[in-house]
């Protein structure tokens, strides 16, 4: 890891951190990449590669409609509203 | 320099006609309901709740893969796709990366009358986002308003090969391939609505050159003009900067229907980096082959077949061809209509002239309007046979149209069938040639037009039930000319 790449993740992250911030995240990111990188000593050659490990396929459901929230529950926690619709901020 | 040649490729994605969402069993008909009303914890991505897939939109997109003669993989997968925009509630979008449930087929479409193919890298399956509604100008508001009865939508992308070589093929491709979807009753073609939308990739390349030049991003074209409008605009924008000695830059624009120009939106250095990796609240797919065969089997015929047969089986104009095979629905209507008799040039032009247009006008399908497919057989019989004029029959038409009696039963009841009887024509034919002994003169001076008034006086005298060609020989044989 380097800095760059630190202050990348933290754009596609939308955050904005402090120099001192990215500093310490480098550090840690560092140290967490590299013990990931433990799994790269293991053998697999005789493995298939897979994305998961469930054993299950195919689960799927019918084409059917349930009940929805109603728009006042699905707005409950919503920090900022109007007219049904929630507000955010506009996109720069 | 050598000549440019531009090259295209498209992204289409289509809404699917499916009654549930993607990934949970909120409506996906979401127009028209008040906002926010379409929503539940699965795709609001509220914590613990997880997506199950929709059988239907599988099997959907499957379909159309299929008739794109696509190959159908064993196995394919769901993954992340991974961004913030506030249309997004999980921070991430549900689709196919690596493993999508179809790749390489091709999409057949006409240019000016000509046949070309262009190949189809893949169809996948994913979901569609919430709305954003802005205050005023987006540029200057400082806030947006968020719809999410669209989010979870089942989305069908399909990416096209960068085939295409002019803007005039790109909307022939995006028609040819709206049919399909049509046909396939997976999309309703609407892109004024957003329920089907299209995005280009254009570079161009000197003539003969293999490889590819550097490639801009087109979004933003939600008709078939604007597409060629944009993509013609972009290919004059590259042509000029490149002849200028100047360098394309990677980008991403967008069309603006006011400006008639593609606008900058993000550059390479701000392009996105999705870090998709494979969703792991969904289990994979594993397709099975009798799947496929079953679903290859139930595929209607593809418009570009149907077309092909319809001109070869029966006597009709290229023309007429097209207006039958809008949609499946129609070339069905109109092989009913033949197969009751009609013959197939008239029924072709009452279907596609006076029904049709009564359809429009009464918002109505052709399939579902009161006039069935026999009655419209016998009208146009009757017409044919010299049995009822064709003006009465249009109105007899328009009558049943509205009324739902039958056209044919209606020229019965009313008298209204055509005469042609001798003793009857003859009595018609001596009161015209009374009331308009002008007319009769000029005629036999020479004057050919004048027997459109003796015509028409016997029409008149007849309640419009005369056979006007028998009545205009009838009127000839009377006032035969000396030497003829």
């Amino acid at each position: 890891m380097d800095l760059a790449q630190v202050e990348h993740l933290s754009r596609l992250a939308r955050l904005g951190l402090s120099p001192e911030e990215l500093q310490t995240l480098l550090g840690q990111l560092t140290a967490i990449v590299a013990a990931v990188d433990k799994l790269q000593e293991a053998d697999v050659s005789s493995v298939d590669p897979t994305a998961q490990v469930g054993g299950l396929y195919d689960v799927m459901r019918a084409d059917e409609v349930a009940p929805s929230l109603e728009a006042e529950q699905a707005l409950a926690n919503a920090p900022r509203k109007e007219a049904g619709l929630l507000r955010v901020p506009a996109i720069q | 320099m050598a000549e440019l040649e531009p090259v295209i490729g498209l992204e289409v994605h289509a809404q699917l006609l499916t009654k549930s969402k993607m990934f949970c069993g909120c409506r996906a008909e979401y127009l028209g309901l008040p906002p926010n009303s379409n929503t539940c914890p699965t795709c609001l991505g509220l914590p613990g709740a997880l997506p199950v897939i929709n059988r239907a939109a599988v099997e959907m997109t499957i379909r159309t893969a299929l008739a794109l003669a696509c190959r159908i993989p064993e196995f394919s997968k769901f993954d992340r796709k991974n961004y913030f925009y506030p249309d997004l509630p999980k921070g991430y979008q549900i689709s196919q990366f690596d493993l999508p449930l179809s790749l390489a087929g091709q999409l057949e479409f006409e240019v000016d009358g000509q046949r070309r193919a262009c190949g189809i890298t893949r169809v996948h399956l994913e979901e569609d986002a919430g709305t954003l509604h802005h205050a005023g100008e987006i540029h200057t508001s400082n806030f947006s308003l968020v719809d999410l009865n669209r989010a979870g939508v089942p989305l069908m992308e399909v990416v096209g090969e960068p085939d295409l070589r002019s803007p005039r093929e790109a909307p022939q491709y995006l028609r040819a391939l709206r049919q399909l979807l049509i046909y396939l009753g997976v999309n309703d073609g609407n892109m004024e609505q957003g329920s089907l939308r299209c995005d280009a990739n254009v570079s161009l390349r000197p003539r003969g050159q293999r490889e590819m030049g550097v490639k801009v991003e087109v979004k933003n074209m939600n008709s078939f003009r604007s597409l060629e409008a944009a993509l013609t605009y972009e290919v004059g924008r590259q042509t000029d900067l490149i002849q200028r000695g100047m360098t394309i830059v990677q980008e991403t624009r967008g069309w603006s229907e006011l400006e008639q120009a593609t606008v900058s939106q993000r550059g390479k250095e701000e392009a996105q980096d999705y870090r998709y990796f494979p969703e792991p609240d969904l289990p994979p797919l594993k397709v099975g082959r009798e799947l496929v065969e079953q679903l290859k089997a139930g595929l209607p015929e593809p418009p570009m077949r149907l077309r092909d047969r319809l001109l070869d089986q029966y006597e009709i104009s290229a023309e007429q061809v097209l207006v039958l095979t809008e949609r499946p629905q129609d070339a069905a209507y109109f092989e009913a209509v033949v197969a009751a008799g009609a013959p197939p040039r008239a029924a072709a032009n009452w279907q596609a002239g006076p029904l049709q247009a009564l359809c429009k006008a009464a918002r109505v399908e052709v399939e579902r309007c009161s006039i069935s497919a026999g009655e419209l057989a016998d009208l146009v019989r009757m017409v044919e046979a010299g049995e009822v004029s064709g003006s009465t029959a249009r109105e007899l038409l328009a009558e049943a149209f509205e009324s739902g009696a039958s056209p044919a039963a209606l020229v019965t009841e009313r008298g209204l069938a055509q005469v042609s009887d001798a003793a009857q024509m003859d009595a018609w034919v001596d009161d015209a040639l009374r009331q308009l002994p002008k007319a009769a003169a000029d005629f036999q001076a020479g004057a050919e037009r004048a027997l459109g008034p003796l015509v028409g006086a016997i029409r008149k005298a007849s309640g419009n039930r005369a056979n006007p060609d028998l009545a205009a020989r009838l009127l000839r044989e009377r006032l035969a000319r000396p030497g003829e």
